[in-house]
């Protein structure tokens, strides 16, 4: 044993002490804070389609409003929500499905709100869309509305969950 | 850097004669499981002081996801139990806690009362330690409703009756507890989440400061 002593007894008891009792405390308190980030740990479930009533033969190059219904889990609390989508056949034939949500702050936009010729009007603070749903440069949205994923099934529309729209 | 941090909030405010006031004292030999191993029984106030922090964490995190709704609660409790991450622990936590909580303090309790430690000028503190007592059974009487399953639904009806029995204010009583004359139900559940999570916890912890600031002025007793 060398005489110079780089840890003193003190200052051994010291870390000793306090990593068994950080580890002790790690411990108790690992499995609560896991248990309260669980939400953020879990993700997001896949979008599945939902079914809609609208025929896809019936749509035409106007924008129409398509409501549907599909049962929701919030945890312990099941129950039957309704979301909304605009939907048209853009000039290629494919079907468009917007997000009426607007890109602002989240209030509801609709086609052609408040005579707005071929625009969606979102009338919270004035935000205006085009056909397209993209963003009117000067109005306050800063991203063109979510669009949602189609799909066709015995001739009826299905609308998964809404993404970001790249136009 | 963390004896930086500390120096300069010290520097400015002067702490440290206010923690070692808390928390720098020496064991006395007596009390020391060092010295006499059959000291340990002066640990069950600590251990006792160690659950209850255990007990209001778990408590804490659990009502992240607890409703105190009789539509909701057994739901909520069995989601928060099966579907979240580590809440059969944190529930269990809280549910075995509860448990060593009475036993730690009963074993205070022996300690205290066959060490004749209550004796004068130690009376208040025994008194004290007495209401302690009652609040943490008020403490499991409310909590064991609140998963709001049978057990708990006539576990409470049975206490409730007990209530109810009080000569001349027994059904005065019983109405302040079930929140309704004859229905356990909505008002109950509530009424029993209210004094669970507020009412009893702010009772306890200034009964425990009481306690703690009469043991600190007055020292522990002497040996036998």
């Amino acid at each position: 044993m060398s005489k110079k002593q780089p840890v003193s007894r003190r200052q051994f008891l010291n870390y000793t002490l306090t990593g068994v009792g950080g580890f002790m405390a790690a411990g108790m308190l690992m499995p609560m804070v896991r248990f309260a980030v669980d939400p953020v740990l879990k993700g997001e479930a896949a979008g599945d389609f939902h079914p809609t009533q609208q025929k896809v033969s019936e749509l035409t190059d106007t924008p129409v409003r398509v409501d549907f219904s599909y049962e929701q889990t919030d945890a312990w609390y099941t129950s039957e929500v309704t979301h909304t989508a605009w939907v048209y056949k853009n000039n290629k034939g494919d079907i468009v499905a917007l997000s009426p949500v607007c890109k602002h702050l989240g209030c509801t936009v609709s086609w052609e709100g408040n005579d707005h010729k071929d625009k969606f009007f979102c009338p919270c603070h004035n935000g205006l869309y085009e056909k397209n749903g993209k963003n009117v440069p000067g109005t306050p949205p800063l991203k063109p509305l979510d669009v949602y994923p189609t799909a066709e099934k015995d001739g009826l529309l299905q609308l998964g969950k809404p993404e970001a729209n790249n136009v | 850097m963390l004896n930086k941090i500390y120096d300069w909030v010290d520097e400015r405010l002067d702490i440290t004669p206010m923690w070692r006031d808390i928390a720098d004292h020496e064991v006395p030999e007596h009390v020391n499981p060092a010295h006499h191993f059959s000291a340990f029984v002066y640990c069950f106030g600590g251990l006792t002081f160690f659950v209850t922090v255990i007990q209001i964490l778990s408590g804490m995190f659990l009502t992240m996801y607890y409703v105190p709704d009789i539509k909701n609660a057994w739901e909520s409790v069995y989601y928060l139990q099966n579907e979240v991450a580590f809440g059969v622990i944190v529930r269990g936590m809280h549910h075995w806690g509860a448990s060593l909580v009475i036993v730690m303090m009963f074993l205070h309790t022996l300690r205290v009362f066959f060490q004749g430690a209550y004796k004068k000028p130690r009376e208040l503190n025994w008194v004290v330690g007495v209401l302690i007592f009652f609040v943490m059974l008020g403490l499991g009487f409310t909590g064991y409703l609140l998963p709001w399953d049978m057990k708990a639904l006539f576990a409470t009806k049975v206490g409730i009756e007990i209530a109810a029995s009080t000569p001349l204010i027994g059904h005065e009583l019983k109405v302040l507890l079930a929140g309704h004359p004859d229905i356990i139900g909505a008002q109950t559940l509530t009424r029993f989440f209210a004094i669970h999570v507020f009412f009893l916890p702010a009772a306890l912890l200034a009964l425990m400061a009481g306690h703690f600031i009469m043991i600190r002025k007055q020292g522990i007793s002497g040996p036998l």
